[in-house]
């Protein structure tokens, strides 16, 4: 079948030179006048995400986020009375993708900063490009490799995989159980928090009797799960991955009726993971930003007038419950802008150097202390442990 | 022991629905030559469509047989405007046509729907079943008998109707089948239609489990379309076996060997397979005109 | 006019002449960047197009030799002390010597079994490429240190864009001079019919090993100079789709059509770019762009355009 399938090329008739040049010249043009329409008075933020794709589950909240926020911004007169343009572009978790959209950002639509990078690898491509033009960029990836070590012009959001890591051990160790084993997602996100997790765990006295995988798109872990249910001394088991991978790890947790204590990771911090894991929920803890506990913090929390305003701005917007990533997007915008105005002006090195300076900046996240050497500014007391009780998240003392 | 039965249950589980994927393909094939990777994307619209008729209020049996009519009514738009109109380009061409296919599928599912995961609840409820120290979930006995019960479905509107004999009649000879007056166009795209309420099914059984969202798809399309060719395409019972036995590799590789490289030593297993049996297990031994 | 039209390095006249004069028009380092893109997935897919334009033999996992030039670039200067242009040529050679072992077997298959047998050897690639986080940086990937030429340091878009160009209308060049060659026209007796190829003394299995060879070194030259382009490589440069966008664009162009394999690339690498302001709208776009060609230009963009223009 195959083999007749090319009987159409032509070989021995010439190729015209029309059709090559006139075909790349008319793509060319069209992109050119896409390209010139860009022409605006407007400062330009620039944002590259994963709205579609593998972390979509990321990056589409994150989307929603900086739309929902520039407009509230600009609707209140702006940032230094001017408005701001935010440029989204989808890289579809292709690092390549994000590398092209990022020099098309600094070279075409001339952006002052991003806020962006939905997963490490598409941030660390486009780093090179954010260094060499000296444009701030403010990554909204987990792993740590994004800050350390320290790039000038590189900053970041989220919790690091290591911070979440040595949250779920210092747990641990509290409840007297020192031997776990590790089921991870062989993606980015599930490998990267993996070896953290190896790294950091002779420091915090924790031991790994075993380690299993999962492709991020699989659809039944029992396999794993029974070899690790099988493994004698096993005290705890901890599950490093996003998306739905989790959920389902969790019900075939369940399913196996293995009752150890379960610890998932920051990666599934949105209500949608208890929706989908059901009942077998119940008693996984795990590492999350107060944000996912907005309405049961202590009123004294200074947390809790900005995850409390991002809880309920979002579902009102978006009709689907708030995610930790969304909230990432909301603190590396705020971060910016607030810079924007302690420097007074949109120039790139002033505003980098407020990023830099940025103190006491209460996020979703926690509350943001950056410093030339720390270009993360959160410490473990961000991370707020959690439970899972009667299909809601509740707070661990 | 309880360890390989438990294996042996999540890869059935799993393997039923490649069954039901590869199944999809072989019809297609059969009928008209093509290999269809959009076939992923009618197991995404049963189970996405389900949810979302049920999330709008529409009663859950209701709303699982309205999404078969809407994946049937897709799949007899894919035919009649993708595949027909390209009718006597070669292979590789109408594979990229359904490729380019489950591209658009996909990107209106994103648009139509969402982008985020769902579940639905199983036809069977309950907590896992024991049997000698394995446990194994109502929903996937309902999904491995929902894969006996299409193809014995299958099976019995080929054999014993006459629509059925004219689609194998089409797939024989194309000309010939015409020529005694059969509407080869017709039976091309019931094929498809088919294709597209056999995924439906298999979305709709595997989403309690498995969960579904947008792009489930593609990774379907290709575990299925390997699953097709290790029973040898063109066979129904290969098709079966084939999906069947690459759920097995991969519960076992995943259980004996390594969880990191299970796919990878399932591929290695049908390569070795493939090299051995050219065909795959089942397939017709190859008659070459010259 | 007619015999320079004939010409057979016609194609490669005209290509270079868009080379030369799109300069002109590019406005910014953004439009350099990707036109380089596009002419180092137009080397992959000229490679690819020997292999199914010519030979007839279909391959879903040939980027997994785009990702072996690409990790060869990125492991060599940063584990094994080579310095970056060695590692280039280790690369197409590794390429070259895995293609040699792996097509053996594997070309015996035929047709959609051939695809299934060069899918799986693709993920395979692309598994071990993200399980191997110590030698390849895992799904995150790694840095790949800048190509140094006698102490320069290549940097900047518009000296990739002249090197890529470059290289790819040196690898057009051969390309069509292969296809006129003895070899060639045993290639495509081949895929016209195998049998009476080896009735006419062609040695078929050797015949299709060495254009499997061949294109899997530029595969691998390709996916060279993409890790070197991006500075960071990760393990989807060898995954399933990134060998799909290399079938689509052999078939958009023309199965066949050197200058194909330029439109096709060019095609599909600048599609997602103009598509963006479609937003949400972009992948039904781009699905229904490539139905619409495969449908309305069955050959191929550059065959069917030809043929329209030479009845004109």
């Amino acid at each position: 079948m195959l083999l007749s399938a090319a009987k159409e090329r032509r070989t021995h008739d010439g190729e015209g030179l029309m059709p090559a040049y006139a075909n790349t010249g008319a793509v060319i043009a069209v992109l050119l006048a896409i390209g010139a329409g860009q022409a605006c008075a407007q400062v330009k933020l620039g944002a590259v995400l994963s709205v579609t794709g593998p972390a979509s589950f990321l990056g589409d909240p994150e989307k929603k986020t900086l739309e929902m926020y520039v407009d509230d911004i600009n609707a209140k007169g702006g940032v230094n009375g001017q408005k701001l343009q935010l440029v989204v572009y989808d890289d579809g978790a292709d690092p390549n993708a994000a590398r092209t959209f990022a020099t098309r950002l600094v070279e075409e639509d001339k952006v002052v900063a991003m806020v962006g990078g939905t997963t490490t690898g598409a941030t660390l491509a486009m780093i090179p490009v954010f260094e060499e033009a000296q444009i701030p960029l403010i990554s909204l990836a987990g792993a740590i490799q994004i800050i350390e070590p320290v790039r000038k012009w590189v900053f970041k959001t989220p919790h690091t995989d290591k911070m979440a890591c040595q949250k779920i051990f210092a747990d641990l160790k509290q409840r007297n159980l020192t031997t776990i084993a590790l089921i991870s997602g062989t993606d980015a996100f599930g490998k990267s928090m993996r070896d953290q997790c190896v790294a950091v765990a002779p420091q915090a006295g924790i031991s790994i009797a075993h380690e299993e995988s999962y492709g991020p798109r699989d659809s039944d872990m029992t396999p794993q799960l029974t070899n690790i249910k099988g493994k004698p001394g096993v005290q705890a088991v901890v599950n490093p991955g996003f998306g739905q991978g989790p959920a389902i790890v969790t019900r075939n947790y369940r399913q196996l009726g293995i009752t150890l204590p379960f610890y998932q990771s920051h990666g599934v911090a949105s209500k949608q993971f208890i929706d989908l894991a059901g009942p077998a929920a119940d008693g996984v803890r795990l590492p999350a930003a107060a944000l996912l506990v907005a309405e049961k913090l202590p009123d004294n929390d200074p947390q809790k007038p900005v995850v409390v305003s991002y809880t309920d701005k979002y579902q009102q917007k978006t009709g689907q419950p708030v995610s930790t990533f969304g909230g990432h997007a909301y603190d590396g915008l705020t971060i910016f802008v607030q810079a924007v105005k302690r420097a007074g002006s949109f120039d790139n090195a002033k505003v980098r150097d407020e990023i830099e300076k940025t103190k006491n900046f209460i996020g979703t996240g926690g509350i943001v202390n950056m410093s030339p050497n720390d270009h993360l500014g959160l410490d473990l007391s961000a991370f707020r442990m959690l439970e899972i009780k009667g299909g809601d998240w509740t707070l661990v003392q | 022991m309880p360890e390989l039965l438990q294996f042996a249950f999540s890869g059935l589980t799993v393997g039923a629905v490649y069954a039901l994927v590869a199944l999809g393909f072989t019809l297609i094939y059969n009928s008209c030559d093509v290999i269809n990777f959009a076939q992923g994307e009618f197991v995404m619209l049963g189970g996405m469509t389900t949810v979302f008729l049920g999330l709008a209020g529409v009663p859950l049996p209701l709303a699982a047989c309205l999404a078969v009519v809407v994946t049937i009514a897709v799949g007899l738009a894919l035919h009649r405007f993708a595949i027909e109109p390209a009718r006597g380009s070669g292979a590789v061409v109408l594979i990229i046509i359904t490729i380019g296919a489950s591209i658009f599928l996909r990107g209106a599912a994103q648009v139509v729907f969402d982008k985020r995961f769902h579940s639905l609840p199983p036809v069977v409820g309950g907590d896992a079943i024991r049997i000698a120290g394995a446990a194994i979930l109502p929903q996937s006995l309902v999904v491995l008998a929902g894969a006996v019960v299409i193809l014995v479905l299958l099976w019995g509107f080929i054999e014993r109707t006459i629509i059925g004999k004219a689609m194998v009649a089409t797939a024989a000879n194309e000309l010939a089948a015409r020529l005694v007056g059969i509407d080869t166009r017709a039976t091309v795209g019931l094929s498809f239609a088919i294709s597209a309420a056999i995924g439906a099914v298999a979305g709709i059984l595997i989403a309690p489990i498995t969960l579904t969202s947008y792009d489930i798809g593609t990774l379907l399309a290709l575990k299925g379309f390997a699953a097709a060719m290790l029973g040898g395409i063109g066979s129904a019972v290969g098709a079966v076996v084939g999906g069947l036995l690459l759920g097995l590799l991969e519960a076992f590789a995943a259980g004996f060997v390594s969880s990191q490289y299970k796919d990878a030593v399932a591929f290695l297993i049908i390569l070795i397979v493939l090299l051995a049996m050219p065909r795959g297990l089942f397939g017709r031994a190859p008659v070459e005109r010259v | 006019m007619r015999a320079l039209l004939n010409h057979r390095l016609f194609p490669a006249l005209a290509m270079s002449a868009v080379v030369v004069l799109l300069p002109l028009v590019l406005p910014s380092a953004y439009y350099y960047r990707v036109a380089a893109l596009v002419f180092v997935f137009a080397l992959a897919a000229v490679g690819l197009n020997l292999l199914m334009g010519f030979a007839g033999q279909v391959s879903l996992g040939h980027a997994g030799f785009m990702g072996i030039g690409a990790y060869a670039v990125a492991i060599g200067p940063t584990h094994l002390g080579v310095p970056s242009w060695l590692a280039f040529v280790g690369g197409a050679g590794l390429s070259a010597l895995v293609a040699f072992a792996v097509g053996r077997p594997i070309l015996r298959l035929k047709g959609h079994y051939l695809a299934v047998a060069t899918l799986g050897f693709g993920l395979l690639l692309a598994i071990a490429f993200s399980n191997e986080a110590r030698f390849t940086g895992g799904p995150d990937g790694m840095a790949v240190p800048r190509l140094a030429v006698f102490g320069f340091s290549v940097r900047g878009a518009q000296v990739w864009y002249w090197i890529t160009a470059a290289s790819f209308l040196i690898g057009a060049v051969l390309a069509l001079n292969l296809i006129e060659s003895p070899s060639g026209r045993a290639l495509r007796a081949i895929h016209d019919s195998e049998v009476a190829a080896r009735v006419l003394g062609v040695d078929v299995a050797r015949t299709k090993l060495a254009v499997f060879v061949v294109s899997a070194v530029y595969a691998s030259v390709a996916g060279s100079y993409f890790a070197l382009l991006n500075g960071h490589i990760t393990p989807d440069v060898s995954g399933f789709l990134r060998s799909i966008e290399l079938v689509a664009m052999v078939v958009l162009g023309g199965l066949g059509s050197v200058a194909g394999s330029l439109v096709g690339a060019a095609l599909l690498v600048m599609l997602p770019q103009t598509l963006t302001s479609l937003h949400d709208y972009e992948h039904m776009a781009l699905g229904l762009i490539i139905m619409s060609v495969m449908i309305f230009l069955r050959a191929g963009i550059v065959p069917t355009l030809a043929r329209a223009l030479r009845r004109a």
